[in-house]
């Protein structure tokens, strides 16, 4: 087998790696590599991790209408979510209305979908944005549809795990309300993350490389991960995974 | 049983107007009869998203006033009238967030003038929300802020559905949120797919999934009533079709093209 990967590959199991030991991950729409991750968790777990995919007709456990994953949530039947963002910051605040000064915005983003909600209550949120430029990750977001700490007095079960996006993997410090570095993609750099990067975060000493995905996750993604993606996303997984059962 | 003429009269100007999210049961023949008719002033409410018919109705200028979570074509990327529509400040927004606009539909459901929602304590969706504030547990088991949502009661709800029956019967199936629509707006109108012969609530395998007539304000037949977009079990979006609309629609005069010979034209050969 080619053992090679896509960076899209690297993306997936990096997301994987993060969702172990979980009990029930969701995954929003339009997002394919959150996606592609949860299934392959999924399929290391030997079934035990369930999966919910919005906008799946096969993935999707719920039969009370769109209130359902939310009613979940609030009831942290939820372990893991994924959010992005038009703009996040460094306090990991996420804009998903957009740039300007509302309700007079430059540029418009979809708006704040569940964010808003999410956010608070599921307890891992891993953010992921594939695109890393100092156009999305901001010293201030222009508007928070979800604010990325909250003061102790308010109900908060959930919050930002980490940042992935093409670059790099952040964590996220919840009393230093910062982002630390914790590993740089292979072919990127320390230097290139910070030219891109428009906040401030803190490093470790030693600078690591995020692991590339060894020979089994490979053949595991390509094989009945990627068919399963194939359902939701057929030509995501037709162009990371030559899928063949892909339209 | 009506035509889709009369329920698109039956959507007054001003109203407000309770639309699902493409992958559920949107209406679009409906959306493109309103357009013929000219409808004016409208305002709509996304539940908790709006995707294609919020981009046709802005674009046609029957919009004043949109309030949802979001506005997402999906896959097909940004939506162009409705990017158009902010840039010249032709709308006013009111966004929200999916689960307080679900929550708010539920306590108009239970006809209760409020409800508290979970998290969005911080987010700037609130400081712009004047049917949004914070409260406080009354039983003091918390002590923190909660959000408080105003209830919504639509005028009006339109759906696409796959069955609907002489009574007024109409088959969502698993699609719930168009039974939490119903429940909570002053009436519902729907074209459906397919008109049953009997009555949907006396089969035990369908009635869970059918909205009773007495929350339906009136029924049309419309086979492929939410083409171009896709009905859930039934079939796909016509891709195509579109894409087209997406490239035309990213100027106004491509948009009048668009409307011109799918809306119009065909009105004006009936």
């Amino acid at each position: 087998m080619n053992t090679d990967f896509a960076p899209e590959e690297l993306l997936i199991a990096t997301v994987a790696d993060m969702l172990e030991g979980l009990g029930h991950v969701a995954v929003g729409a339009q997002s394919p590599i959150p996606g592609s991750a949860a299934l392959l968790a999924r399929a290391r777990s030997g079934g035990s991790l369930r999966v919910s995919m919005l906008g799946s007709e096969t993935h999707s456990p719920f039969t009370d209408g769109g209130r359902e994953l939310f009613d979940c949530a609030a009831q942290g039947r939820i372990d893991a979510f994924f959010l992005g963002g038009g703009q996040i910051d460094g306090q990991a605040n996420i804009n998903l209305v957009g740039i300007g000064d509302y309700p007079d915005t430059k540029v418009r983003f979809p708006g704040s979908f569940g964010s808003a909600y999410l956010y608070f209550l599921v307890p891992r949120v891993i953010l992921f944005r594939e695109e890393h430029t100092a156009r999305v990750l901001v010293p201030r977001v222009d508007f928070v549809s979800a604010p990325g700490v909250s003061d102790k007095n308010t109900y908060r079960k959930g919050g930002p795990h980490a940042l992935v996006t093409g670059r790099c993997v952040f964590d996220f410090d919840d009393a230093a309300k910062r982002f630390r570095l914790q590993s740089v993609h292979p072919g990127h750099t320390v230097d290139e993350v910070r030219e891109h990067t428009g906040f401030d975060f803190d490093m470790p000493e030693d600078m690591p490389e995020t692991p590339a995905p060894d020979a089994n996750t490979l053949a595991l993604l390509r094989g009945d991960v990627a068919d399963a993606v194939a359902e939701r996303y057929p030509a995501f997984a037709a162009r990371v995974f030559g899928n063949a059962n892909a339209a | 049983m009506t035509s889709i003429d009369d329920l698109a009269v039956r959507i007054p100007d001003g109203a407000t107007l309770a639309l699902a999210p493409d992958y559920s049961g949107v209406s679009m023949v409906t959306i493109r009869a309103l357009i013929a008719r000219g409808a004016k002033d409208l305002h709509l409410i996304g539940v908790p998203s709006v995707g294609f018919q919020g981009d046709m109705l802005i674009g046609a200028g029957c919009v004043a006033t949109l309030e949802t979570a979001a506005v997402t074509l999906d896959e097909y990327g940004p939506a162009p009238r409705f990017n158009a529509a902010i840039k010249g400040e032709k709308i006013r927004m009111i966004d929200g967030t999916c689960p307080a606009i679900h929550a708010g539909l539920q306590a108009a459901e239970k006809g209760i003038p409020f409800i508290p929602v979970r998290g969005i304590v911080g987010s700037d969706l609130l400081a712009h929300r004047d049917d949004w504030t914070l409260g406080q547990d009354p039983f003091g088991e918390e002590d923190g802020p909660i959000v408080m949502v105003k209830a919504i009661r639509p005028d009006v709800t339109l759906i696409h559905a796959p069955l609907a029956d002489r009574h007024g019967n109409v088959w969502i199936g698993v699609r719930r949120e168009m039974m939490l629509m119903a429940h909570a707006a002053k009436t519902t109108l729907v074209t459906a797919e397919k008109i049953h012969d009997g009555d949907l609530l006396a089969d035990e395998q369908l009635a869970p999934g059918t909205i009773p007539g007495l929350y339906i304000g009136g029924v049309a037949e419309a086979e492929k009533g939410a083409w171009p977009c896709g009905l859930f079990g039934r079939y796909g979006p016509d891709d195509a079709h579109l894409k087209d609309y997406l490239a035309r629609a990213r100027t106004e005069d491509g948009f009048a093209s668009y409307l011109d010979e799918f809306v119009f034209a065909p009105k004006a050969a009936e």
